[in-house]
């Protein structure tokens, strides 16, 4: 029978991942506080900081803090892009770069030279190396320049406050907008 | 009213002075139009191109069209707004904005206006530019990264201070400003806090030394009211 | 210092002397400097900033702004090839792998004995007789291998230009169809006698009656303008003929200043007397360098013969003279406040009108902006009338329109037609035989397909500022399009937002579907830019800037669809090679150390 009630039929499968970010963002998630349960009424985890699944299944929505800076990320983005339905960007980092952008005006050289030898405190005369550790890329991007992106969540981080209404919009089939005290970018 | 001296914005009838422009007559009336190269007491720049609206039909910069009386214009509408949005767009990305690390963040023009027109991501892809730092003068720095070559900074310093320590420079993407020593740094020029060149600044180009993150988030200008509701604020501000 | 100095003043001095260290002449001056010292170096800026009273930043913004002005060595032969898509047609890329290759060179690169550098530049103007380049400012046309190697080699002798073979430089007009203006015969002197006959008014008011439109390309009604600026109160008038015929594919005013220049220094010498100015300017695009000392010739003459300078033909008080400024690579200088602005001696950002030129123009005084062609059409009005011009052309297009036709056809050259004339009598005209595509009205103008080649040339239906390239059958009009918005970018000045970020913006989005990248994304993505860049850029520039991508767009679309390889977004930039950097560093080249394409 035709409802004009819009209920989600069965819990979003919600995939979480922090690239070249702090997980900052992932922090203000769970500072939703109270929130959080109400929204665990709705969503159930696949890959996840929060549940340690290592793979991305099928997934209804998938939130990306941080931006692309190895290629292991590339690998991540593109496996998230492959198995999410929905992508959102969560954050300044995954938005427009973010902090790890500021190395965009230095020579990769220059900036593990500056890390593994430069550094007070750092006692050390090479640059880890191993076929496991992922490469740099030249600049750091905001995830949008790598993959099709769905939605963007502003921020350093972006407020609980900010991420439940967005996500709690996205479920019960408005389009996510947020209110003038809730879009910051910093 | 008298109709001799007013004219319309989205049906709304604007009263104006002799000599006014579309814009500040629509700020003193409490009207907002987006604006980031307009700074009261300096004289209209018209290259930022977000106060683009809709004049008798023909798009043009409210900061540089005279107010007319029974002039009609469309200025906040879902079309102008779409394209206001796509110029701020380009101004994050052609630039190094970032905001978490930005001393002006929360009393930035640039980023108070992208809350405002609900700019979720600057979308293009960033030309990430390599533009060094000046932090050759004792009291401020220079960061070109921030810079939108709005040109007020140039204006203020050559009117207001009489120092035409600021120049524009440069063509097309290659814009930028400069400085007028030898060397091209501010710490050689006769630059100083107190010049109207170093309050005028909308984003955070040139900024003092050590007075940064003086003021806790939540109380900074564009904090808890958007900037579309401070026009009184806008039109007055002298600093 | 001191020597430096002296030496400086050596050099210097002479040219600060000739222009009377008069700061609007700042082009003027850093063009002869450069013609000196192949460069402008920082103590000739210094040197130059305080012998005219200006800031060394004004002086720096000068150089930065134009393409020809080098503030580092750039070679003693600086090479740059004309790249119009006319010229890429006639196969200029080629020309310039081989040349670069015979230096070892690397576009935009000075060989490290500093001899030499080679680049590319906009249209030069040579679009019938391309592919061309200049060389030091001085063109050289009809490229081919033969004589791009000829040229290798008197530059690796350091043969002065002067001594190089005369026909490298020699340039044809190519007049093909001749109407009133082309084929009328005119002594020296007799439009201006006419006019002096009928007095300012009555010269005026022939203007009038001729109902003719500047040919520059907005079509203002040039009687009124001369009378607007006639009646604009102050006591300095300037006449400005715009001879900065930058649009690709035009050409048509580099014939008249080669072989009518007379007729064009009669009419300002006509707006002159009619508006009450004592002075004219010729905005003289920098790549036409060459035809500078025959002008002053003409010009010379002309004061010998008393149509210039004091008292012209025994009319007391009937003071007049003409002096020609050079521009230096900036198509934007075309639009007439920017022009003014360059006249002045400075960058050429286009100004925030109103105010107009007839008011408020060179040095803020009543100023007449008007066209090459415009000015020597002014001639014939004189001489025949203003009711005879008028009855020729079509209604609201009075008279007779040069066109500078060039691209796929057996005939390029220069096409003077009475306005009216369809787009398909051109063709036929000129030899075009496949034609699929026409670019009316250069760059910035309009692009026909087949079907609308029954349309006309006038202000009622195609206008033109006189720019006509014709495409065959076999042509890529994705890659036409992508030829204009990168001129474009590479012109915009930079002062406004949507032009400034916006010409950049759609030139990646090009490219990025060239290199097989695009998707209906990318596409969605021009329109906007398009929608946006027309309605919010400052001058006409950038409101053109997405017109040849809108055009071809519309009538073209298959040649962007069958590039548009990918089924969903692919990044821009090459992933595998923002890698190599690290890679090198690492010293790895494991699978792990790739990226590849598929998602």
């Amino acid at each position: 029978m035709l409802s004009l009630q819009e209920t989600p039929e069965r819990k979003l499968r919600v995939a979480t991942v922090s690239l070249a970010g702090c997980f900052g963002c992932h922090m203000s998630f769970l500072d939703m506080d109270e929130n959080l349960l109400d929204l665990f009424e709705l969503v159930k985890f696949d890959r996840s900081p929060l549940t340690d699944i290592k793979h991305c299944g099928s997934c209804d929505i998938g939130f990306i803090e941080g931006g692309v800076c190895n290629s292991e990320n590339v690998h991540v983005l593109r496996e998230f892009r492959n198995n999410c339905r929905t992508l959102i960007a969560v954050g300044a980092c995954a938005v427009n770069g973010g902090l790890p952008a500021l190395r965009n005006q230095l020579d990769v050289r220059e900036v593990l030279r500056e890390v593994y030898f430069e550094q007070p405190g750092v006692v050390s005369s090479t640059i880890p190396n191993d076929i496991e550790l992922p490469l740099l890329l030249d600049k750091a991007r905001p995830i949008n320049e790598v993959v099709r992106v769905d939605y963007f969540i502003p921020g350093c981080p972006p407020s609980g406050d900010a991420i439940f209404k967005f996500l709690t919009d996205f479920i019960y089939g408005r389009t996510p907008r947020l209110d003038y005290p809730l879009i910051r970018f910093d | 009213m008298n109709s001799e001296n007013t004219f319309i914005i989205d049906g709304m009838p604007i009263p104006f002075e002799p000599d006014q422009t579309v814009l500040q007559a629509a700020l003193k009336a409490g009207v907002f139009i987006p604006h980031l190269c307009f700074y009261p007491g300096l004289r209209p720049n018209g290259n930022c191109k977000l106060c683009t609206v809709i004049i008798n039909g023909r798009h043009t910069s409210a900061c540089t069209a005279l107010a007319r009386s029974g002039i009609e214009v469309e200025n906040n509408t879902p079309v102008l707004d779409d394209k206001r949005r796509l110029l701020l767009q380009m101004l994050f990305v052609e630039g190094n904005h970032f905001c978490p690390s930005c001393e002006k963040s929360g009393n930035c023009q640039l980023q108070a206006l992208a809350y405002d027109l609900e700019m979720m991501t600057p979308h293009f892809n960033h030309f990430f530019p390599s533009r060094k730092v000046d932090t050759s003068h004792p009291e401020a720095f220079l960061d070109l990264n921030r810079c939108v070559n709005c040109g007020l900074c140039v204006q203020a310093s050559r009117e207001v201070d009489k120092k035409n320590i600021f120049a524009l420079s440069g063509r097309g993407r290659a814009s930028h400003i400069v400085i007028n020593t030898p060397s091209g740094k501010l710490g050689d020029s006769d630059f100083a806090l107190s010049d109207k060149a170093a309050s005028v600044c909308p984003v955070g180009a040139i900024l003092p030394k050590r007075g940064s993150f003086a003021v806790p988030i939540g109380q900074r200008i564009y904090d808890k009211l958007p900037i579309s509701s401070q026009t009184e604020f806008l039109m007055t501000r002298k600093t | 210092m001191s020597l430096v100095n002296s030496s400086a003043g050596g050099v210097l001095e002479p040219i600060l002397e000739r222009y009377s260290r008069n700061p609007h002449y700042l082009m003027q001056i850093l063009r002869e400097t450069q013609e000196h010292l192949d460069f402008i170096p920082q103590w000739a800026v210094g040197y130059l900033a305080e012998a005219l009273a200006l800031e060394r930043t004004q002086v720096q913004a000068v150089i930065d702004f134009y393409a020809f002005f080098y503030d580092s060595p750039h070679g003693k032969y600086r090479i740059l090839f004309s790249d119009n898509v006319t010229d890429r047609m006639q196969g200029n890329a080629a020309l310039l792998s081989r040349m670069l290759s015979k230096f070892g060179l690397a576009q935009g690169q000075v060989s490290g004995d500093g001899l030499v550098s080679i680049d590319t530049t906009s249209c030069t103007g040579m679009c019938d007789q391309g592919p061309a380049l200049l060389v030091n400012s001085y063109t050289v046309t009809r490229l081919s291998s033969q004589r791009i190697d000829q040229i290798c080699e008197l530059i690796k002798g350091q043969t002065p230009l002067k001594e190089w073979p005369a026909e490298f430089f020699r340039v044809e007009d190519n007049i093909r169809c001749k109407d009133v203006l082309l084929s009328t015969e005119m002594v020296n002197g007799q439009a201006l006698k006419r006019a002096v006959e009928l007095g300012p008014q009555g010269m005026l008011a022939e203007m009038k009656a001729s109902n003719f439109r500047g040919r520059g390309g907005a079509g203002f009604t040039t009687g009124v303008k001369w009378e607007v600026c006639k009646n604009a109160p102050g006591e300095m008038r300037y006449v400005v003929c715009n001879a900065d015929e930058g649009e690709p594919g035009t050409f048509k005013d580099r014939v008249l200043l080669s072989s009518f220049s007379d007729r064009i220094f009669e009419g300002m010498t006509i707006a002159g007397y009619v508006i009450g100015a004592s002075k004219g300017l010729v905005y003289l695009r920098g790549e036409y360098r060459y035809m500078l000392e025959k002008l002053q010739a003409t010009l010379e003459a002309r004061r010998k013969t008393n149509l210039l300078g004091k008292d012209i033909l025994g009319q007391k008080g009937f003071d007049f003279d003409i002096e020609i400024h050079m521009g230096a690579g900036a198509y934007v200088c075309g639009e007439e406040t920017a022009l003014i602005e360059s006249l002045e001696g400075k960058p050429g950002r286009p100004r925030i009108r109103p105010p107009f030129p007839v008011t408020n123009g060179y040095l803020g005084k009543p100023t007449v902006v008007n066209n090459v062609e415009t000015l020597a059409k002014a001639t014939l009005i004189a001489q025949k009338g203003g009711t005879w011009y008028q009855s020729l052309g079509m209604k609201l297009s009075t008279g007779t329109k040069l066109l500078s036709v060039s691209g796929d056809c057996d005939r390029p050259g220069i096409y003077e037609y009475p306005f009216g004339v369809r787009i398909a009598q051109i063709l036929e005209d000129c030899g075009a035989r496949n034609a699929m595509a026409v670019q009316v009205g250069g760059a910035a103008g309009t692009c026909l397909a087949r079907h609308e080649f029954g349309r006309k040339i006038a202000f009622e239906d195609i206008s033109t500022s006189g720019s006509f390239m014709v495409f065959g059958n076999n042509r890529d009009m994705f890659e036409v399009a992508r030829n204009f918005v990168h001129f474009f970018k590479h012109e915009s000045c930079g002062f406004c937002t949507p032009c400034r970020a916006g010409t950049t913006l759609m030139c990646d989005l090009l490219d990025k579907i060239a290199n097989g990248k695009g998707t209906d994304y990318e596409m969605n993505e021009l329109s906007r830019l398009y929608q946006l860049l027309s309605t919010a850029s400052h001058c006409g520039l950038g409101q053109s800037a997405g017109r040849p991508v809108n055009d071809t767009l519309q009538k073209f679309r298959p040649s962007y669809d069958r590039r548009l390889k990918q089924k969903d977004f692919v990044p821009a930039f090459d992933l595998d090679a923002a890698l190599a950097p690290a890679r090198e560093i690492m010293e790895r080249d494991d699978i792990g150390a790739h990226l590849g394409t598929d998602l």
